[in-house]
């Protein structure tokens, strides 16, 4: 049977993608950064996940505006990265697995979440920047992974509660796969961060730090919050934490914290990282 | 025939990107979304007006696109996301393009970021069990 080993997020910066690309993680402004993950990356080399499901929003890389899908899931043995218009080289093609995905997309739509199924699709920085921090000390990819892209970008958006139950209805979708195989799910994006208007370059450290804990120990208080007063505090990119609360969902009530790690700014974002387990008492 | 309202316009300084905007800047995304190759990028930085002709953009949005204007393409329906393709070519990325909106310089938009996360790494110590390497 397929078991959720951990829940990891992270942001996805494409100034991160830059930063790994031309390797700067000694910089100074990016150091503190990049060291905390060093225990994350330790933890995955140390337990060997056989795949990660990588929550995400496209940036206008594989989806255009033309047709947007609220949930879509990944369906294909491998997904290719490519240039998103600035010409920066792509990452090596990541293995995914076509059986695992039919299994989930077929779960997920039994449990009332209608996903969109891809059996094409491009991943962009959303995809790679997590796939990078956590893995690119390998020289191969050395687990599969599944795309699962929430529309962050083109409102009405769904919502922190949505996203919550869907991470409740993965967890039942990953339990019901009769192979043996480890996962992890990541939640991507955020913290606070605003692009654009003369409101842009908002960062909230107390709300983020604040989202951070109630996603530990109270997600049901982060479901809670309207996309609205979540644009408010964090910003309108900010909205992105809402796909943390897929991973959440995805793991235990009660989860043991393995890792927290949170610098800013790091470009224009505050940056978060967690590393949960289902709490083992 | 109106466009709702919703309680995120009240949000000062701010273009939520939903049905209003997505309409009205569908043909500059459009355009936007087309230097993810590297062929219609040549194209578009060889005679930029023809290219914005070609996508039919409206006259305001193909001056603006033209003088990178980045305020007045958020007032026109650019999705920021989009914005950050068109801005490459004015040597820019997403972080100039953010100063740009205020009318600020990069360098002081990079302060306000920083100033607004002073003293984080004492909030982490009071909240406790954050790594500290």
């Amino acid at each position: 049977m397929a078991k959720i080993i951990g829940g990891l997020t992270t942001s996805h910066i494409p100034a991160v993608g830059n930063a790994m690309a031309s390797k700067l993680e000694q910089d100074p402004y990016w150091k503190r950064f990049f060291d905390g993950y060093e225990p994350v990356k330790q933890w995955l080399d140390e337990v060997k996940p056989d795949l990660a499901i990588i929550v995400y929003n496209d940036h206008g890389l594989n989806f255009f505006l033309d047709k947007v899908p609220t949930f879509a899931l990944g369906c294909a043995d491998s997904y290719q990265n490519a240039d998103e218009g600035w010409g920066i080289p792509a990452s090596a093609d990541v293995p995914g697995d076509a059986q695992f995905s039919w299994h989930l997309a077929e779960s997920l739509i039994r449990q009332e979440f209608d996903m969109t199924t891809c059996q094409e699709m491009l991943v962009d920085h959303g995809f790679m920047v997590p796939m990078n921090l956590f893995w690119r000390q390998h020289e191969h990819w050395p687990l599969k992974a599944i795309p699962l892209a929430v529309n962050t970008v083109q409102h009405p958006l769904t919502s922190a509660a949505r996203c919550y139950k869907l991470g409740k209805a993965l967890r039942k979708a990953v339990e019901s796969y009769p192979e043996d195989m480890k996962v992890v799910v990541i939640g991507t994006g955020g913290l606070s961060h605003q692009l654009q208007g003369e409101r842009a370059g908002i960062i909230d450290v107390d709300f983020d730090l604040k989202c951070i804990d109630k996603i530990i120990n109270d997600p049901q208080w982060m479901a809670e919050l309207s996309n609205d007063y979540i644009m408010e505090k964090a910003g309108t990119e900010g909205i992105e934490v809402i796909m943390w609360m897929v991973m959440r969902g995805a793991l235990a009530d009660k989860v043991d914290v393995l890792h927290k790690h949170y610098h800013a700014p790091i470009s224009n974002t505050g940056a978060g990282v967690l590393l949960l387990t289902d709490a083992q008492s | 025939m109106v466009w709702n309202r919703h309680e995120y316009d009240d949000i000062p300084g701010t273009y939520v990107f939903d049905g209003k905007r997505a309409n009205s800047g569908y043909a500059l995304n459009r355009m936007a979304f087309s230097f993810n190759s590297e062929a219609n990028r040549k194209e578009f930085a060889a005679d930029m007006d023809a290219y914005c002709r070609k996508y039919g953009l409206s006259d305001e949005q193909r001056e603006a696109v033209l003088n990178g204007e980045f305020l007045k393409l958020l007032h026109l329906g650019c999705n920021v996301y989009y914005l950050a393709k068109i801005a490459v070519f004015h040597g820019l990325n997403v972080q100039d393009a953010g100063a740009a909106f205020q009318g600020i310089t990069a360098d002081q938009f990079r302060q306000k970021l920083l100033d607004q996360s002073t003293g984080f790494q004492d909030r982490l110590q009071q909240e406790g069990g954050y790594w500290h390497g």
